[in-house]
């Protein structure tokens, strides 16, 4: 369990209720929303995971999805780059549309969507290759051939999660030498390195102990003004440290959608309240 | 029986039961191997030479080669007596080489110090006594003692001469013959030409070829006559020899191969002539139809076969393997062509090579032929067995074996590696060939391992499809285009069987059989051992987890 106070950076206002701090509040939100989801549902076959979903997600600002295991989160968040792709038998319904483009519109190029969406996985995932060739992936298959391009995105993206300083020395060992905490950053520095608009985080600390998880939850609030973040989580004390706005979904269906600090203090739902307080799930 | 309950619930019966499993077979295979080994590498070492001296006075002299006891059923005498298995050499002059004599026939035994052991050219070994050399009217050495001390100089002399010859009849001779048959060719082409086009000029053409033709005969007379030289002067000191039984025989010291004193070598000695016998089994060409020699053109046609059947199987086999595990939809149909792929596994070889023959020896070697080598007709290039078409049967044969191993190694690669680089947006293209592939390289190179060992020890499909018995030939040499696909091969396989059961004398051949197979057991190791040192250095760069 993490320490209550342990993020704060500067003089953040704090509402303090069941030993939770939550992040400042949102800076007002700038522009049209990232993710507008309308009407979505989705079955594995004949199984349906999402029922209806509606709602926008604001630009530059972090969004946590929070509910029990099996509710869907995952499912939706897969949806925003298209990883549901590689699952057979998925059909998905509705509109999702990422900066105003509907992407699973037909003709719609899934390889421009990935690039516009990164992706960072419950488990970290670094390629068997050297931690500089990790980082420069999405560079390299994007063709960019140039040595000083690369090695500039490399301490740049680097420097962005938060690992150079750590790895600066030894960009030429393997990524999977790396601690698990590293391991993860590494993952989210081949994310940001493709320039991505917004960052899709699933469960990013799960895996994690608490001081790499703090160095990650930091790292999320930098990120955060320049890139739109989604992270699923189940770890509502970190929903309530790293959100502006949090979500809350059950059986598929998503059951509450607001600030933050208003969701974690005074929810509407009676389904909420029970879940935060820890009646359920 | 309570206890045993007890013990039966525990399951200790089923450790001993699994335990004496493995056992067994740890000790068929062992026994094998064993038994392969010692047969195989004991061939090469040089024993003492006995004179025995019979009951009814007669006297041979020879190796002994085995001891056993006489069975007699139904007698007081069964596997109480011993025989003595003896190769007494000089086929020539006695018509047998081994001989079964029983301990009570033997008079008096006796091993002479100078007894001599000759390899040659022709009739397997002689074993007897040096009498004398001689060169044209000149006596070098007479007596054992001088003969023997004058002999290995005169070996060494006559191995650099048989070098000699060789490099006359096969380069030069051999060179100046392939000329000669691409010449003919071309004529043989000109005949065509004609043929097809009447009245077509070619007057020019045919002068230029009869003149070439006219020079390269008189190059080839040259060759044959210092050919001819060369032979008359290096076969000029001859060496008498007698039998225990007191007959002579001459022979050339150009035809003799070894000679060694049996019974006064010392450790020394008989390791120095264990280790240049193995280097001639390894590195010599076979004599005597294969039953003494090497077996060198059997080991590169071997290994050659096996490199250019993996160079088929591999890409195929992972092709497929890809297009099944990666891009297929699963579904009733894909089941049903992994079910169809793993069943071709286990076709009887010779079925394969039967189609080999068929498909690609018949329609795809004769098609080549009507196309491209029109002016060979009716002789066959590629109409015919090669090592090209073994090759590709064999690779037909183990293309399953392939697949199924690289199928399992996609499947093991961890979707999470696949969505890595799928998310940062790689093509799934990309992704296969960046991340895919090289994590399941190590699975692949164990596919081939299994391929190849099977490969290797297949013979059934061979022979019908390029193996020869003897192929003087390699079919990698320094005659344009230095890669010969069409040629025929020699293949250890094949060499066992052949030695073994094809052969006029099979006693003579029967240690040939164990070191050949020896041999084979030593390459599909090398082979197998060399893919295996290459997984391991992929495997350790591409681990999938440092976890793991």
């Amino acid at each position: 369990m993490m320490a209550a106070t342990a993020f704060a950076p500067g003089a953040a206002l704090r509402i303090s209720t069941a030993g939770v701090t939550f992040a400042p509040p949102p800076t007002a939100a700038a522009g049209p929303p990232a993710i507008v989801v309308a009407g979505a549902s989705l079955w594995y076959g004949a199984n349906q995971a999402l029922y209806d979903i509606t709602m926008d997600i604001p630009d530059k600002q972090v969004t946590a999805f929070i509910g029990p295991s099996g509710c869907g989160k995952s499912t939706l968040l897969r949806c925003f780059n298209r990883m549901n792709d590689l699952i057979d038998h998925v059909r998905v319904s509705g509109r999702i549309l990422v900066q105003g483009r509907d992407i699973n519109a037909a003709g719609t190029d899934v390889i421009d969507v990935r690039r516009r969406v990164g992706m960072v996985f419950q488990k970290s995932n670094p390629l068997p290759k050297s931690i500089y060739e990790n980082v420069v992936y999405g560079l390299r298959i994007a063709g960019i051939k140039d040595k000083a391009t690369l090695d500039a995105a490399c301490e740049r993206s680097l420097r962005g999660a938060a690992l150079w300083d750590e790895v600066k020395d030894r960009l030429h060992t393997s990524g999977l030498s790396l601690s698990g905490g590293q391991q993860q950053r590494l993952c989210i520095a081949r994310a940001i390195a493709i320039e991505p608009e917004i960052i899709l985080m699933d469960e990013p600390c799960s895996a994690l102990d608490p001081i790499a998880t703090l160095k990650i939850e930091e790292l999320i609030y930098d990120l955060k003004a320049r890139y739109t973040i989604v992270i699923v989580t189940h770890n509502l004390q970190q929903a309530a440290r790293v959100s502006d706005r949090t979500a809350f979904f059950w059986l598929g269906k998503l059951v509450e959608y607001g600030g933050t600090a208003g969701l974690f203090t005074n929810p509407e739902q009676k389904h909420t309240e029970d879940y935060i307080t820890g009646r359920f799930g | 029986m309570r206890a045993f309950r007890e013990l039966l619930r525990r399951g200790d019966p089923a450790v001993w039961l699994a335990g004496s499993g493995l056992g067994a077979s740890l000790l068929m295979i062992g026994g094998m191997i064993t038994l392969i080994l010692v047969n195989g590498l004991g061939f090469f070492w040089p024993r003492s030479v006995g004179e025995f001296t019979l009951e009814d006075g007669s006297v041979v002299m020879g190796e002994v080669v085995a001891r056993e006891r006489i069975p007699a059923p139904g007698t007081p005498d069964h596997l109480k007596k011993a025989r003595l298995q003896l190769k007494l050499g000089n086929r020539d002059l006695t018509g047998v080489d081994f001989r079964w004599i029983d301990d009570d026939e033997i008079a008096r035994t006796a091993y002479p110090a100078d007894a001599v052991y000759l390899e040659r050219r022709e009739y397997g070994p002689f074993i007897g006594r040096p009498v004398s050399l001689v060169s044209g009217d000149r006596t070098i050495a007479s007596g054992a003692d001088a003969v023997l001390e004058a002999l290995p100089a005169l070996v060494a002399k006559a191995a650099a001469d048989r070098d000699g010859i060789r490099k006359l009849e096969q380069r030069d001779i051999g060179g100046v013959n392939y000329r000669m048959e691409q010449v003919r060719l071309r004529s043989r082409a000109l005949d065509l030409e004609a043929a097809r086009r009447p009245g077509a000029d070619l007057a020019a053409a045919r002068a230029a070829i009869d003149q070439e033709l006219a020079a390269l005969k008189a190059q080839y007379a040259l060759f044959e006559g210092r050919l001819a030289r060369t032979i008359e002067d290096a076969s000029r000191v001859q060496l008498t020899v007698r039998t225990a039984g007191g007959e002579e025989k001459a022979l050339s010291t150009l035809d003799v191969f070894r000679a060694y004193p049996a019974n006064r070598l010392t450790t020394s000695g008989r390791a120095s002539v264990y280790a240049s016998r193995l280097w001639e089994f390894l590195s010599g060409d076979p004599r005597e139809s294969n039953t003494e020699g090497g077996v060198f053109p059997a080991i590169f046609g071997t290994v050659m076969m096996v490199l250019l059947m993996s160079l088929v199987a591999v890409p195929f086999g992972v092709l497929a393997a890809l297009y099944l595990r990666e891009y297929a939809r699963q579904g009733p149909l894909v089941r049903l062509v992994r079910i169809a792929v793993n069943n071709l596994a286990g076709v009887p070889s010779i079925v394969f090579g039967v189609f080999g023959l068929g498909f690609f020896v018949y329609s795809v070697g004769g098609t080549i032929d009507r196309l491209f080598y029109p002016e060979l007709l009716p002789t066959p290039t590629f109409g015919t067995g090669g090592i090209l078409w073994a090759s590709l049967t064999l690779g037909l044969l183990t293309v399953p074996v392939v697949i199924v191993a690289a199928e399992e190694a996609l499947s093991a690669v961890p979707r999470s590696m696949r969505e890595a680089s799928l998310a940062t947006g790689a093509t799934k293209f990309q992704t296969i060939l960046r991340v895919v592939l090289p994590a399941a390289a190590p699975g692949i190179l164990t596919g081939l391992i299994l391929a190849m060992a099977r490969g290797a020890g297949e013979v059934a499909p061979l022979m019908i499809t390029g193996v020869v018995k003897l192929a003087p030939d390699l079919p990698l040499d320094g005659l344009f285009p230095f890669l010969h696909l069409e040629r025929k091969f020699m293949h250890l396989g094949f060499h066992i069987y052949d030695v073994g059961f094809q052969s006029p004398n099979v006693e003579a051949a029967k240690p040939m059989v164990y070191a050949t197979a020896v041999l084979l057991l030593v390459i599909v190791v090398l082979l197998n051992l060399t893919a295996i040192v290459v997984r391991n250095r992929l495997r350790k760069r591409y681990q999938t987890s440092a976890f793991s």
